[in-house]
Parts: structure tokens; C-alpha cells; sequence
């Protein structure tokens, strides 16, 4: 076995040299990509071919409020990284408590983003909307369109189909933070923890494109 | 059981800096007063390195075997592929 691999208390495939837990996670993150790239690139074909519908950065969506949650998503993904570096040093505390930090953080991702998705759709900016009019933006009621019906639908499939991501990445993760205060990870075996965390760092990958594309282009 | 030493632990906090920094500098690019395309290219290309930065250092991607690095890039070319083919339909 690899050295990596005997830590986890897992064996490699033959020829792969990781074991077949992290390659299974592996693959299937693989296919998250294209399962994102299917969005993302609709979202880019429809931006160019009408772009009346869409509007500038900052005219809509709350730019300062996501830099802040992407911000809280990466500090996750240290805290995530931190408890897989923790039971490599046989570290059950830490791990227990970076796992929980991870959650938490998790957790709030989640709830600033249903805060914005309240506050957008308190203003009229809501899936298939004809026209946004960004009311109670200081905006007059009946003032020019910021938008067509292609922004909200392509904007609340793009950040919905992630939060759905970080929400069952959050519950797993408190799976795994049960099995950890039960003792099911050691030193010598924490692979569940480490395609936990392959999991997660993903999430954090996949709105590092999000946000940019989404709130800053 | 073989005991070669694991590698040494990854920078985490100096690649939190990193992301930290660039996600900053991403959102006064955004808004800077230059032609569109060029805030479009500079902003994919500060995405494009901080998700490198967390697959290669998070994800240990950096420490896997190569093949590993073949599997977890083979994505890219159809990536491209959709995004070209479909991109020219329109043009």
C-alpha cells in the first residue's frame, strides 16, 4: 500500500494508487463539474445573446453581502482543511472542533443567502420577474427595467443549485462530526474525513466561479 | 506498513491570505473604470488561480500521484468543447 494510503487505513486500486473511497469522490466531483459547467455555460450563452436582460454588477444583486459570504465559504474551507491536518496528528478534540466550526460557517453561508434571496425578492427580483424594477431600492416604482425574466431564472438556478450543494455538505458534515465523538477516526484511519473534505473544498471551488461570473461580470 | 514521511503540511493560512486578497482585489477590479473586456478577462483569470490555489493545497491535489492530476483534469477539454460549440451556435 502507499503511504497514503495505509494511513488512511484504506487500499489503493490497482494502478490508481489512492483508495477507492477517494477515488469514488473523486469521479464524482468530476461529474459535478460538468453538471456545473452545464449551468454556468448556459448562463454565459444567454448573458451574450441577451444581454438587455441581464443587468451591471452592483445594479441588482448586494456585491459587498456575497464578498462577504464568499469570504465566510473560504475561512470554512481552512477550518475544513484544519480538521483533516488534526486527526493526521491523531488530534480528536480538534478535529471535533474545527468539524464544528466548518458546520457553522456552513450554516451561515446558507443563511445570508436566504437573507439576499428575501431581500431580492421583497424588491420584485424573483424568478421568471418580466421586468425588474428594484423597488424600494430608492428606485421609482415605475422607473426603467433593470432586467428581464433571464436574470432571476438563470440567477436563482445558478446560486440554488450550490446552496443545495453546501446544505447536504453541511448535514454530512454533522454525520461525520457523529462519527468522530464516536471515536471512528484515528491517526491511522480518517478517510472518511479526508472525501469529506474533498467535498467541501469543492462547494468552496465551484462559488469561487459563481461569484465572479454571476455578481462581478 | 511502509513509514516514509508524509509531505510536509501545505501553507493553509498563507493560501486563506491569498484567497483573502484576491477576492478583495476581484471585487475593486469589477468595478473599475476600463473597458468590459478586460474586467472579464483579468476577473477569470484571479478565479481561475484562487481555484487552482484550493485544488491544489486543499484538496492536496499537489500531493497525489500524477495520475490523480490526469483524472481531475480530464473534465477541462469537454468543458471547453461545450462552452466553444454552443458559444458558436450564436455567432
Amino acid at each position: 500500500m502507499t503511504t497514503h494510503a495505509a494511513a488512511v487505513g484504506r487500499a489503493p486500486m490497482p494502478g490508481m494508487e489512492v483508495y477507492n473511497l477517494k477515488l469514488g469522490m473523486w469521479v464524482f466531483l468530476l461529474s459535478e463539474v460538468m453538471f456545473f459547467t452545464g449551468l454556468i455555460g448556459s448562463y454565459i450563452i444567454l448573458r451574450f445573446a441577451h444581454p438587455e436582460h441581464f443587468a451591471q454588477p452592483g445594479v441588482v444583486l448586494n456585491v459587498p453581502l456575497t464578498a462577504f459570504n464568499t469570504f465566510i465559504l473560504i475561512c470554512s474551507s481552512v477550518t475544513m482543511v484544519k480538521a483533516f491536518a488534526a486527526i493526521e496528528q491523531g488530534d480528536q478534540k480538534g478535529l471535533k472542533r474545527w468539524l464544528l466550526a466548518t458546520i457553522a460557517l456552513g450554516t451561515l453561508f446558507v443563511g445570508v443567502q436566504v437573507v439576499e434571496y428575501t431581500v431580492l425578492a421583497s424588491e420584485g427580483f424573483v424568478p421568471m420577474a418580466e421586468a425588474y424594477h428594484a423597488i424600494g431600492r430608492g428606485n421609482p416604482h415605475d422607473g426603467p427595467a433593470l432586467g428581464g425574466p433571464l436574470y432571476g431564472a438563470t440567477f436563482y438556478t445558478m446560486t440554488g443549485f450550490h446552496g443545495t450543494h453546501v446544505t447536504i455538505g453541511v448535514l454530512c458534515m454533522w454525520f461525520v462530526l457523529w462519527r468522530a465523538s464516536k471515536g471512528a477516526y484515528t491517526a491511522q484511519s480518517y478517510g472518511g474525513v479526508e472525501i469529506m473534505g474533498l467535498y467541501w473544498h469543492f462547494v468552496d471551488l465551484v462559488w469561487i466561479i459563481l461569484f465572479t461570473i454571476v455578481y462581478l461580470i | 506498513m511502509e513509514t516514509e514521511a508524509r509531505h510536509k503540511h501545505p501553507p493553509y493560512m498563507l493560501v486563506w491570505g491569498v484567497l483573502f486578497v484576491l477576492t478583495m482585489v476581484e471585487v475593486f477590479y469589477a468595478f473599475m473604470d476600463i473597458p468590459k473586456v478586460y474586467i472579464a478577462v483579468g476577473l477569470i483569470i484571479m478565479a481561475v488561480w484562487k481555484a487552482l490555489l484550493v485544488a491544489l493545497y486543499y484538496m492536496h491535489l499537489r500531493f497525489e500521484p500524477k495520475r490523480l492530476w490526469v483524472l481531475a483534469a480530464s473534465p477541462l477539454p469537454l468543458v471547453v468543447i461545450l462552452l466553444t460549440f454552443v458559444l458558436f451556435e450564436n455567432f
